[in-house]
Protein backbone atom coordinates (compact mmCIF):
# COMPACT_ATOMS: atom_id res chain seq x y z
CA UNK A 1 0.00 0.00 0.00
CA UNK A 2 1.52 3.36 -1.02
CA UNK A 3 0.01 5.55 1.85
CA UNK A 4 1.38 3.28 4.53
CA UNK A 5 4.64 3.64 3.02
CA UNK A 6 3.96 7.22 2.73
CA UNK A 7 2.74 7.74 6.24
CA UNK A 8 5.60 5.85 7.27
CA UNK A 9 7.80 8.32 5.91
CA UNK A 10 6.69 11.23 7.50
CA UNK A 11 6.91 8.79 10.92
CA UNK A 12 9.99 8.24 10.82
CA UNK A 13 10.81 12.73 9.97
CA UNK A 14 8.88 13.92 12.57
CA UNK A 15 10.13 11.22 14.92
CA UNK A 16 13.71 11.98 13.59
CA UNK A 17 12.71 16.24 14.03
CA UNK A 18 11.33 15.31 18.09
CA UNK A 19 14.48 13.05 19.00
CA UNK A 20 16.63 16.46 17.60
CA UNK A 21 14.63 19.25 19.13
CA UNK A 22 15.99 19.90 22.98
CA UNK A 23 13.55 19.60 25.14
CA UNK A 24 12.74 23.56 26.41
CA UNK A 25 13.77 24.59 30.01
CA UNK A 26 11.74 26.18 32.58
CA UNK A 27 13.20 27.62 35.14
CA UNK A 28 12.05 29.74 38.23
CA UNK A 29 11.97 33.21 37.39
CA UNK A 30 12.51 33.96 41.45
CA UNK A 31 15.63 31.92 41.67
CA UNK A 32 17.29 33.44 38.34
CA UNK A 33 16.73 37.08 39.78
CA UNK A 34 17.89 36.10 42.68
CA UNK A 35 21.23 34.50 41.17
CA UNK A 36 21.58 37.53 39.15
CA UNK A 37 21.34 39.68 42.14
CA UNK A 38 22.97 38.54 45.01
CA UNK A 39 27.01 38.67 44.10
CA UNK A 40 25.70 42.72 42.99
CA UNK A 41 24.75 43.03 46.49
CA UNK A 42 27.38 41.62 47.96
CA UNK A 43 29.87 43.56 45.96
CA UNK A 44 28.26 46.48 47.06
CA UNK A 45 28.38 45.84 50.36
CA UNK A 46 32.09 44.65 50.15
CA UNK A 47 32.55 48.50 49.08
CA UNK A 48 31.02 50.17 51.42
CA UNK A 49 32.06 48.32 54.18
CA UNK A 50 35.91 49.08 52.92
CA UNK A 51 34.70 52.65 52.64
CA UNK A 52 33.40 52.97 56.45
CA UNK A 53 36.74 51.20 57.45
CA UNK A 54 39.04 53.57 55.61
CA UNK A 55 36.80 56.36 57.74
CA UNK A 56 37.07 54.57 60.90
CA UNK A 57 40.86 54.56 60.00
CA UNK A 58 41.11 58.24 60.67
CA UNK A 59 43.08 58.75 57.31
CA UNK A 60 41.41 61.90 56.79
CA UNK A 61 38.75 64.06 58.86
CA UNK A 62 35.04 63.29 58.46
CA UNK A 63 34.55 66.60 57.04
CA UNK A 64 36.92 66.02 53.90
CA UNK A 65 35.94 62.18 53.68
CA UNK A 66 32.31 61.67 55.55
CA UNK A 67 30.85 58.33 56.35
CA UNK A 68 28.90 56.37 54.37
CA UNK A 69 26.00 56.96 57.01
CA UNK A 70 26.60 60.69 56.74
CA UNK A 71 26.49 60.23 52.58
CA UNK A 72 23.69 57.72 52.40
CA UNK A 73 21.78 60.57 54.70
CA UNK A 74 22.21 63.30 52.38
CA UNK A 75 21.64 61.67 49.62
CA UNK A 76 18.26 60.43 50.82
CA UNK A 77 17.42 64.40 51.25
CA UNK A 78 18.85 65.38 48.30
CA UNK A 79 16.65 63.35 46.41
CA UNK A 80 13.64 64.71 48.12
CA UNK A 81 14.09 68.04 46.95
CA UNK A 82 12.73 69.38 43.61
CA UNK A 83 16.05 70.83 42.61
CA UNK A 84 17.68 68.12 41.96
CA UNK A 85 15.04 66.12 39.79
CA UNK A 86 15.24 69.28 38.37
CA UNK A 87 18.91 69.16 37.65
CA UNK A 88 18.56 65.43 36.28
CA UNK A 89 16.20 66.37 34.19
CA UNK A 90 18.34 68.90 32.35
CA UNK A 91 21.38 66.38 32.65
CA UNK A 92 19.25 63.62 30.95
CA UNK A 93 17.91 65.70 28.53
CA UNK A 94 21.45 66.54 26.75
CA UNK A 95 22.56 63.33 27.20
CA UNK A 96 19.58 61.90 25.52
CA UNK A 97 19.75 64.90 23.03
CA UNK A 98 23.79 64.54 22.23
CA UNK A 99 23.58 60.77 22.11
CA UNK A 100 20.33 60.97 19.78
CA UNK A 101 22.31 63.58 17.31
CA UNK A 102 25.70 61.40 17.82
CA UNK A 103 23.51 58.59 16.87
CA UNK A 104 22.24 59.94 13.68
CA UNK A 105 25.56 61.26 12.75
CA UNK A 106 27.37 57.80 13.39
CA UNK A 107 24.90 56.22 11.54
CA UNK A 108 24.98 58.11 8.21
CA UNK A 109 29.17 58.56 8.18
CA UNK A 110 29.05 54.67 8.79
CA UNK A 111 26.70 53.90 6.26
CA UNK A 112 28.67 55.98 3.98
CA UNK A 113 32.04 55.01 5.00
CA UNK A 114 31.23 51.30 4.50
CA UNK A 115 29.45 51.78 1.14
CA UNK A 116 32.12 54.14 -0.97
CA UNK A 117 36.03 52.50 -0.77
CA UNK A 118 37.63 56.07 -1.32
CA UNK A 119 35.60 57.64 1.47
CA UNK A 120 36.92 54.36 3.74
CA UNK A 121 40.42 55.03 2.30
CA UNK A 122 40.44 58.42 3.72
CA UNK A 123 38.45 58.85 6.76
CA UNK A 124 38.42 55.04 8.21
CA UNK A 125 41.66 55.18 10.61
CA UNK A 126 40.62 58.73 11.21
CA UNK A 127 36.98 57.32 12.70
CA UNK A 128 39.45 55.08 14.88
CA UNK A 129 41.71 58.07 15.60
CA UNK A 130 38.67 60.21 16.81
CA UNK A 131 37.26 57.35 19.01
CA UNK A 132 40.63 57.10 21.12
CA UNK A 133 40.69 61.04 21.72
CA UNK A 134 40.18 61.86 25.71
CA UNK A 135 36.66 64.01 24.97
CA UNK A 136 37.87 66.80 27.54
CA UNK A 137 40.48 67.48 24.88
CA UNK A 138 37.89 69.38 22.50
CA UNK A 139 36.63 71.77 25.57
CA UNK A 140 39.24 74.31 24.80
CA UNK A 141 37.93 74.79 21.17
CA UNK A 142 34.47 74.05 21.53
CA UNK A 143 34.34 76.77 23.60
CA UNK A 144 36.26 79.08 21.64
CA UNK A 145 33.86 77.99 18.41
CA UNK A 146 30.58 78.07 20.64
CA UNK A 147 31.27 80.08 24.16
CA UNK A 148 30.01 78.95 27.20
CA UNK A 149 26.73 77.68 25.74
CA UNK A 150 24.71 74.64 25.56
CA UNK A 151 25.97 74.13 21.93
CA UNK A 152 29.88 73.98 23.39
CA UNK A 153 28.53 70.69 25.40
CA UNK A 154 27.04 69.25 22.48
CA UNK A 155 29.46 69.45 20.14
CA UNK A 156 32.12 67.46 22.20
CA UNK A 157 29.26 64.91 23.27
CA UNK A 158 28.79 64.30 19.76
CA UNK A 159 32.06 64.23 17.91
CA UNK A 160 32.80 61.65 22.03
CA UNK A 161 30.06 59.25 20.81
CA UNK A 162 29.49 59.27 17.06
CA UNK A 163 32.84 57.63 16.14
CA UNK A 164 31.82 54.44 17.85
CA UNK A 165 28.69 54.34 16.50
CA UNK A 166 30.23 54.52 12.69
CA UNK A 167 32.49 51.91 13.83
CA UNK A 168 29.54 49.46 15.23
CA UNK A 169 27.80 49.80 12.17
CA UNK A 170 30.72 49.37 9.57
CA UNK A 171 32.39 46.33 11.24
CA UNK A 172 29.10 44.90 11.48
CA UNK A 173 28.93 45.66 7.59
CA UNK A 174 31.92 44.14 7.02
CA UNK A 175 31.53 40.64 9.09
CA UNK A 176 28.41 39.81 7.12
CA UNK A 177 28.52 36.25 6.69
CA UNK A 178 29.90 35.67 3.25
CA UNK A 179 27.08 32.72 3.14
CA UNK A 180 24.42 35.04 3.50
CA UNK A 181 25.72 37.34 1.14
CA UNK A 182 25.29 34.12 -1.34
CA UNK A 183 22.30 33.48 -0.17
CA UNK A 184 21.40 37.31 -1.00
CA UNK A 185 22.48 36.97 -4.68
CA UNK A 186 20.83 34.05 -4.84
CA UNK A 187 17.76 35.20 -4.08
CA UNK A 188 18.40 38.46 -6.32
CA UNK A 189 18.65 40.93 -3.87
CA UNK A 190 20.48 44.35 -5.17
CA UNK A 191 20.73 47.91 -4.29
CA UNK A 192 18.63 49.29 -1.35
CA UNK A 193 17.02 45.48 -0.90
CA UNK A 194 19.85 44.15 0.27
CA UNK A 195 20.92 46.75 2.36
CA UNK A 196 17.25 47.04 3.79
CA UNK A 197 17.03 42.64 3.90
CA UNK A 198 20.03 41.64 4.06
CA UNK A 199 23.38 43.78 5.19
CA UNK A 200 20.98 46.16 7.99
CA UNK A 201 19.61 43.36 9.98
CA UNK A 202 23.02 41.18 9.63
CA UNK A 203 24.71 44.18 11.27
CA UNK A 204 22.70 44.50 14.01
CA UNK A 205 24.69 43.13 16.83
CA UNK A 206 27.57 45.13 15.83
CA UNK A 207 25.66 48.02 15.96
CA UNK A 208 24.24 47.69 19.20
CA UNK A 209 27.51 47.33 20.98
CA UNK A 210 28.64 50.56 18.72
CA UNK A 211 25.40 52.33 19.88
CA UNK A 212 26.52 51.08 23.42
CA UNK A 213 29.53 52.22 23.75
CA UNK A 214 28.81 55.18 22.34
CA UNK A 215 26.62 56.05 25.25
CA UNK A 216 29.81 55.69 27.63
CA UNK A 217 31.85 58.41 25.75
CA UNK A 218 28.85 60.57 25.36
CA UNK A 219 28.12 60.35 29.09
CA UNK A 220 31.57 60.95 30.13
CA UNK A 221 31.82 63.67 27.83
CA UNK A 222 28.55 65.21 29.49
CA UNK A 223 29.59 64.97 32.58
CA UNK A 224 33.43 66.65 32.14
CA UNK A 225 31.41 69.00 29.57
CA UNK A 226 28.97 70.15 33.12
CA UNK A 227 32.18 70.93 35.04
CA UNK A 228 33.89 72.96 32.83
CA UNK A 229 30.95 74.41 30.72
CA UNK A 230 29.12 76.65 33.04
CA UNK A 231 25.91 77.82 31.69
CA UNK A 232 24.48 80.38 33.62
CA UNK A 233 21.33 79.09 34.71
CA UNK A 234 21.42 75.69 33.66
CA UNK A 235 21.57 73.79 37.33
CA UNK A 236 22.37 70.41 35.77
CA UNK A 237 23.78 67.66 37.94
CA UNK A 238 27.48 68.45 36.96
CA UNK A 239 26.94 72.28 38.18
CA UNK A 240 25.55 71.32 41.76
CA UNK A 241 28.42 69.12 42.32
CA UNK A 242 30.68 71.80 41.49
CA UNK A 243 28.72 73.74 43.80
CA UNK A 244 29.16 71.29 46.17
CA UNK A 245 32.93 71.21 45.98
CA UNK A 246 33.14 75.10 46.13
CA UNK A 247 31.17 75.19 49.86
CA UNK A 248 33.61 72.01 50.37
CA UNK A 249 30.54 69.75 50.85
CA UNK A 250 32.45 66.83 50.72
CA UNK A 251 29.24 64.72 51.30
CA UNK A 252 27.17 66.11 48.70
CA UNK A 253 29.77 65.76 46.50
CA UNK A 254 29.97 62.15 46.99
CA UNK A 255 26.38 61.82 46.99
CA UNK A 256 26.30 63.42 43.56
CA UNK A 257 28.92 60.21 42.10
CA UNK A 258 26.91 57.82 43.36
CA UNK A 259 23.89 59.84 41.60
CA UNK A 260 26.01 59.75 38.33
CA UNK A 261 27.33 56.27 38.75
CA UNK A 262 23.61 55.03 39.01
CA UNK A 263 22.54 56.51 36.59
CA UNK A 264 25.03 55.04 34.35
CA UNK A 265 24.24 51.47 35.42
CA UNK A 266 20.75 52.07 34.84
CA UNK A 267 21.26 53.11 30.99
CA UNK A 268 24.13 50.13 30.82
CA UNK A 269 21.69 48.14 31.80
CA UNK A 270 18.87 48.94 29.54
CA UNK A 271 21.60 48.45 26.56
CA UNK A 272 22.19 45.18 27.94
CA UNK A 273 18.84 44.26 28.00
CA UNK A 274 18.19 45.00 24.37
CA UNK A 275 21.61 43.65 23.41
CA UNK A 276 20.72 39.97 25.39
CA UNK A 277 17.14 39.96 23.59
CA UNK A 278 18.90 40.19 20.34
CA UNK A 279 21.24 37.29 21.18
CA UNK A 280 18.10 35.68 22.13
CA UNK A 281 16.29 36.01 18.94
CA UNK A 282 18.57 34.96 17.10
CA UNK A 283 19.66 31.85 19.24
CA UNK A 284 23.46 33.24 20.19
CA UNK A 285 23.22 32.63 23.64
CA UNK A 286 25.28 29.63 25.10
CA UNK A 287 22.26 27.43 26.50
CA UNK B 1 4.51 -1.85 -8.28
CA UNK B 2 2.56 1.30 -8.27
CA UNK B 3 5.79 2.67 -6.62
CA UNK B 4 8.04 2.34 -10.03
CA UNK B 5 7.12 5.40 -12.01
CA UNK B 6 7.53 5.27 -15.72
CA UNK B 7 8.62 8.23 -17.36
CA UNK B 8 8.25 9.43 -21.25
CA UNK B 9 10.60 9.14 -23.53
CA UNK B 10 12.10 12.89 -23.95
CA UNK B 11 13.11 15.26 -26.68
CA UNK B 12 15.88 17.41 -27.13
CA UNK B 13 13.18 20.52 -27.02
CA UNK B 14 13.56 18.82 -22.91
CA UNK B 15 16.66 20.32 -22.73
CA UNK B 16 16.74 23.29 -19.71
CA UNK B 17 20.34 23.65 -19.39
CA UNK B 18 23.00 22.68 -21.82
CA UNK B 19 26.34 23.72 -21.26
CA UNK B 20 28.92 23.53 -24.57
CA UNK B 21 32.89 23.18 -24.04
CA UNK B 22 32.38 25.78 -21.12
CA UNK B 23 35.43 26.58 -19.76
CA UNK B 24 36.31 28.43 -16.10
CA UNK B 25 39.74 30.05 -15.82
CA UNK B 26 40.58 31.90 -12.31
CA UNK B 27 43.18 34.60 -12.66
CA UNK B 28 45.75 35.34 -15.58
CA UNK B 29 48.64 34.66 -16.76
CA UNK B 30 51.35 32.23 -15.36
CA UNK B 31 48.99 32.17 -12.09
CA UNK B 32 45.57 31.53 -14.14
CA UNK B 33 44.12 28.35 -12.35
CA UNK B 34 41.55 26.49 -15.03
CA UNK B 35 38.73 25.54 -13.35
CA UNK B 36 36.30 23.45 -15.85
CA UNK B 37 37.99 22.76 -18.96
CA UNK B 38 35.35 22.50 -22.07
CA UNK B 39 32.76 20.82 -20.05
CA UNK B 40 29.46 19.68 -21.80
CA UNK B 41 26.31 18.76 -20.54
CA UNK B 42 22.97 18.80 -21.08
CA UNK B 43 19.99 18.83 -18.10
CA UNK B 44 16.47 17.93 -19.69
CA UNK B 45 13.23 18.72 -18.26
CA UNK B 46 11.93 17.13 -14.44
CA UNK B 47 15.56 15.42 -14.93
CA UNK B 48 17.83 14.73 -11.44
CA UNK B 49 21.03 15.41 -12.65
CA UNK B 50 24.01 14.05 -9.78
CA UNK B 51 27.55 15.58 -10.22
CA UNK B 52 30.37 13.71 -8.63
CA UNK B 53 33.95 14.34 -8.19
CA UNK B 54 36.68 14.60 -6.10
CA UNK B 55 38.02 17.83 -4.57
CA UNK B 56 39.20 20.38 -7.05
CA UNK B 57 36.37 19.12 -10.03
CA UNK B 58 35.44 22.74 -10.23
CA UNK B 59 31.51 20.93 -8.94
CA UNK B 60 30.86 24.30 -7.08
CA UNK B 61 32.22 26.40 -9.28
CA UNK B 62 29.85 24.91 -12.24
CA UNK B 63 27.02 25.23 -9.87
CA UNK B 64 27.70 29.14 -9.40
CA UNK B 65 28.38 29.32 -13.24
CA UNK B 66 24.63 28.38 -13.98
CA UNK B 67 23.05 30.09 -11.24
CA UNK B 68 24.83 33.46 -13.17
CA UNK B 69 26.72 34.41 -9.83
CA UNK B 70 29.85 34.01 -12.26
CA UNK B 71 30.55 34.57 -15.53
CA UNK B 72 31.96 31.68 -17.60
CA UNK B 73 35.52 32.41 -19.66
CA UNK B 74 34.92 30.01 -23.18
CA UNK B 75 32.15 28.10 -24.36
CA UNK B 76 28.27 28.65 -24.30
CA UNK B 77 25.92 28.29 -21.21
CA UNK B 78 22.29 28.37 -22.23
CA UNK B 79 19.70 27.93 -19.39
CA UNK B 80 16.96 30.01 -21.57
CA UNK B 81 16.44 32.43 -19.42
CA UNK B 82 15.30 30.33 -16.95
CA UNK B 83 14.81 31.17 -13.20
CA UNK B 84 17.71 29.35 -11.20
CA UNK B 85 17.58 28.72 -7.57
CA UNK B 86 20.89 27.53 -5.40
CA UNK B 87 20.93 25.30 -2.79
CA UNK B 88 24.22 25.46 0.23
CA UNK B 89 25.83 23.24 2.44
CA UNK B 90 24.56 25.35 5.70
CA UNK B 91 20.94 26.01 5.48
CA UNK B 92 22.06 30.09 6.29
CA UNK B 93 18.99 31.13 7.33
CA UNK B 94 18.76 34.55 8.66
CA UNK B 95 18.41 34.91 12.28
CA UNK B 96 16.56 37.86 12.82
CA UNK B 97 13.20 36.17 10.85
CA UNK B 98 11.03 33.47 11.31
CA UNK B 99 11.12 30.00 9.61
CA UNK B 100 8.09 31.46 8.02
CA UNK B 101 9.80 34.58 7.48
CA UNK B 102 12.76 33.39 5.47
CA UNK B 103 10.62 31.38 3.32
CA UNK B 104 8.58 34.38 2.68
CA UNK B 105 11.80 36.46 1.77
CA UNK B 106 12.30 35.16 -1.42
CA UNK B 107 8.73 36.10 -2.35
CA UNK B 108 8.86 39.48 -1.07
CA UNK B 109 11.64 40.22 -2.68
CA UNK B 110 9.47 39.78 -5.81
CA UNK B 111 6.90 41.74 -4.47
CA UNK B 112 4.42 39.33 -3.35
CA UNK B 113 1.53 40.60 -1.12
CA UNK B 114 1.30 39.68 2.56
CA UNK B 115 -1.53 37.44 2.87
CA UNK B 116 -0.13 35.44 -0.48
CA UNK B 117 3.10 34.99 0.90
CA UNK B 118 1.49 33.53 4.03
CA UNK B 119 -0.03 31.43 2.36
CA UNK B 120 2.32 30.08 0.22
CA UNK B 121 5.14 29.81 2.70
CA UNK B 122 2.65 27.69 4.96
CA UNK B 123 1.68 25.52 2.12
CA UNK B 124 5.92 24.67 1.32
CA UNK B 125 6.61 24.24 4.88
CA UNK B 126 3.65 21.82 4.46
CA UNK B 127 5.50 20.14 1.80
CA UNK B 128 9.01 19.71 3.50
CA UNK B 129 6.96 18.43 6.60
CA UNK B 130 7.43 21.65 8.98
CA UNK B 131 3.82 22.07 9.42
CA UNK B 132 3.61 24.49 12.57
CA UNK B 133 7.02 25.66 12.51
CA UNK B 134 6.64 28.61 10.53
CA UNK B 135 6.80 31.04 13.71
CA UNK B 136 10.05 29.22 15.29
CA UNK B 137 13.42 31.03 14.88
CA UNK B 138 15.87 29.09 12.69
CA UNK B 139 18.35 28.71 15.82
CA UNK B 140 15.34 26.43 17.41
CA UNK B 141 15.59 23.69 14.42
CA UNK B 142 17.92 20.76 14.34
CA UNK B 143 20.45 20.99 11.22
CA UNK B 144 18.16 18.79 8.76
CA UNK B 145 15.19 20.70 9.50
CA UNK B 146 16.69 23.81 8.98
CA UNK B 147 18.21 22.53 5.53
CA UNK B 148 14.55 21.84 4.74
CA UNK B 149 13.75 25.41 5.52
CA UNK B 150 16.83 26.39 3.29
CA UNK B 151 14.53 23.77 0.20
CA UNK B 152 11.27 25.64 0.98
CA UNK B 153 13.19 28.74 0.78
CA UNK B 154 14.41 27.29 -2.66
CA UNK B 155 11.08 26.15 -3.60
CA UNK B 156 9.51 29.88 -2.84
CA UNK B 157 11.46 31.16 -5.78
CA UNK B 158 9.17 28.89 -8.32
CA UNK B 159 12.41 28.68 -10.03
CA UNK B 160 12.70 26.33 -13.12
CA UNK B 161 15.75 24.88 -11.74
CA UNK B 162 17.14 23.86 -8.51
CA UNK B 163 20.92 23.51 -8.54
CA UNK B 164 21.79 21.52 -4.94
CA UNK B 165 25.77 22.01 -3.74
CA UNK B 166 26.31 19.28 -1.24
CA UNK B 167 23.02 20.37 0.74
CA UNK B 168 23.42 17.36 2.94
CA UNK B 169 26.76 17.22 3.29
CA UNK B 170 27.04 18.50 6.46
CA UNK B 171 24.27 16.40 8.46
CA UNK B 172 24.40 12.70 10.11
CA UNK B 173 23.74 9.33 7.86
CA UNK B 174 20.18 8.66 9.55
CA UNK B 175 18.92 12.28 9.15
CA UNK B 176 20.95 12.19 5.18
CA UNK B 177 18.97 9.31 4.46
CA UNK B 178 15.52 10.40 5.39
CA UNK B 179 16.34 13.24 3.51
CA UNK B 180 17.24 12.03 0.53
CA UNK B 181 13.63 10.18 0.65
CA UNK B 182 11.98 13.67 1.11
CA UNK B 183 14.07 15.36 -1.77
CA UNK B 184 12.97 12.15 -4.18
CA UNK B 185 9.39 12.64 -3.51
CA UNK B 186 9.39 16.72 -3.31
CA UNK B 187 11.48 16.38 -6.84
CA UNK B 188 8.50 13.95 -8.51
CA UNK B 189 5.48 16.09 -6.77
CA UNK B 190 6.91 19.40 -7.64
CA UNK B 191 8.38 17.96 -11.04
CA UNK B 192 11.53 19.73 -10.63
CA UNK B 193 14.57 19.83 -12.47
CA UNK B 194 17.38 19.24 -10.21
CA UNK B 195 21.62 19.46 -10.32
CA UNK B 196 22.97 17.88 -7.37
CA UNK B 197 26.42 18.09 -6.69
CA UNK B 198 28.37 15.66 -4.38
CA UNK B 199 31.20 13.59 -3.42
CA UNK B 200 29.44 10.99 -1.94
CA UNK B 201 29.21 8.68 -5.01
CA UNK B 202 26.24 6.10 -3.16
CA UNK B 203 24.27 9.34 -2.49
CA UNK B 204 24.35 10.11 -6.24
CA UNK B 205 23.65 6.72 -7.43
CA UNK B 206 20.98 6.95 -4.95
CA UNK B 207 18.92 10.28 -5.98
CA UNK B 208 20.26 10.78 -9.93
CA UNK B 209 18.88 9.61 -12.97
CA UNK B 210 22.31 10.56 -14.24
CA UNK B 211 25.87 10.39 -12.37
CA UNK B 212 27.86 12.96 -14.20
CA UNK B 213 31.43 12.32 -13.15
CA UNK B 214 33.91 15.18 -13.23
CA UNK B 215 37.90 15.11 -13.33
CA UNK B 216 39.63 16.85 -10.82
CA UNK B 217 42.40 20.24 -12.07
CA UNK B 218 40.72 20.87 -14.19
CA UNK B 219 37.32 19.32 -13.97
CA UNK B 220 36.17 17.71 -17.31
CA UNK B 221 33.59 15.50 -17.83
CA UNK B 222 34.87 11.62 -17.42
CA UNK B 223 31.52 9.89 -18.13
CA UNK B 224 27.96 9.91 -17.82
CA UNK B 225 26.61 7.36 -15.79
CA UNK B 226 22.62 6.45 -16.59
CA UNK B 227 21.05 5.45 -13.18
CA UNK B 228 17.72 3.07 -14.35
CA UNK B 229 17.19 1.72 -11.25
CA UNK B 230 13.28 1.75 -9.53
CA UNK B 231 12.05 4.61 -7.61
CA UNK B 232 11.84 5.50 -4.80
CA UNK B 233 15.28 3.64 -3.92
CA UNK B 234 17.42 2.78 -0.60
CA UNK B 235 20.81 3.77 -0.82
CA UNK B 236 21.48 0.32 0.89
CA UNK B 237 19.86 -1.44 -1.81
CA UNK B 238 22.45 -4.08 -3.70
CA UNK B 239 21.37 -2.09 -7.27
CA UNK B 240 22.69 1.27 -6.10
CA UNK B 241 25.71 -0.09 -3.99
CA UNK B 242 26.46 -2.38 -7.25
CA UNK B 243 26.69 0.57 -9.12
CA UNK B 244 28.21 2.80 -7.07
CA UNK B 245 30.91 0.39 -6.55
CA UNK B 246 31.92 0.86 -10.51
CA UNK B 247 31.58 4.56 -10.47
CA UNK B 248 33.84 4.20 -6.74
CA UNK B 249 36.24 2.52 -8.80
CA UNK B 250 36.56 5.19 -11.86
CA UNK B 251 36.67 7.93 -9.44
CA UNK B 252 39.54 6.32 -7.78
CA UNK B 253 41.53 5.83 -11.01
CA UNK B 254 40.90 9.71 -11.33
CA UNK B 255 42.25 10.50 -8.08
CA UNK B 256 45.44 8.34 -8.30
CA UNK B 257 46.36 10.32 -11.84
CA UNK B 258 47.19 13.20 -9.19
CA UNK B 259 49.84 10.70 -7.05
CA UNK B 260 52.75 11.98 -8.46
Amino acid sequence: MPTDVKDDAADRLSGLDALELSPARERDLGRRLWRATWPKLLAVGIVIAAWQLVVLSEWKPEYVLPGPATVFGDLATLVTTGDFWEGVRLTMLRAVTGFALAVLIGTVVGAAVSRFAPLRAAIGSLITGLQTMPSIMWFPLAILLFQISESAIMFVVVIGAAPSVANGLISGIDYVPRTWLRVGQVLGMTGFARYRHLILPASLPSFISGLKQGWAFSWRSLMAGELLVIVPGALSVGVRMQQARDLSESSLVISFIIVVLVIGILIDMLFNAADNALRKRWGLTGT
Amino acid sequence: MSLVETKPVRQDTDVVVRLDSVSKQYGAGANALLALDKVSLTVRQGEFVCLLGASGCGKSTLLSLVAGLDEISGGTLDIGGRHVSLMFQEAALFPWLSVSGNVELAMRLRGIGKAERRRRAAELLDVVRLTGFGDKRPHELSGGMRQRVALARALAQDADILLMDEPFGALDAMTRDILHDELERIWREQALTVVFVTHNVREAVRLGDRVVLLSSRPGRVIEDFPVGHARPRRIDSPEVAGQAADITDRLRAEVARHAH
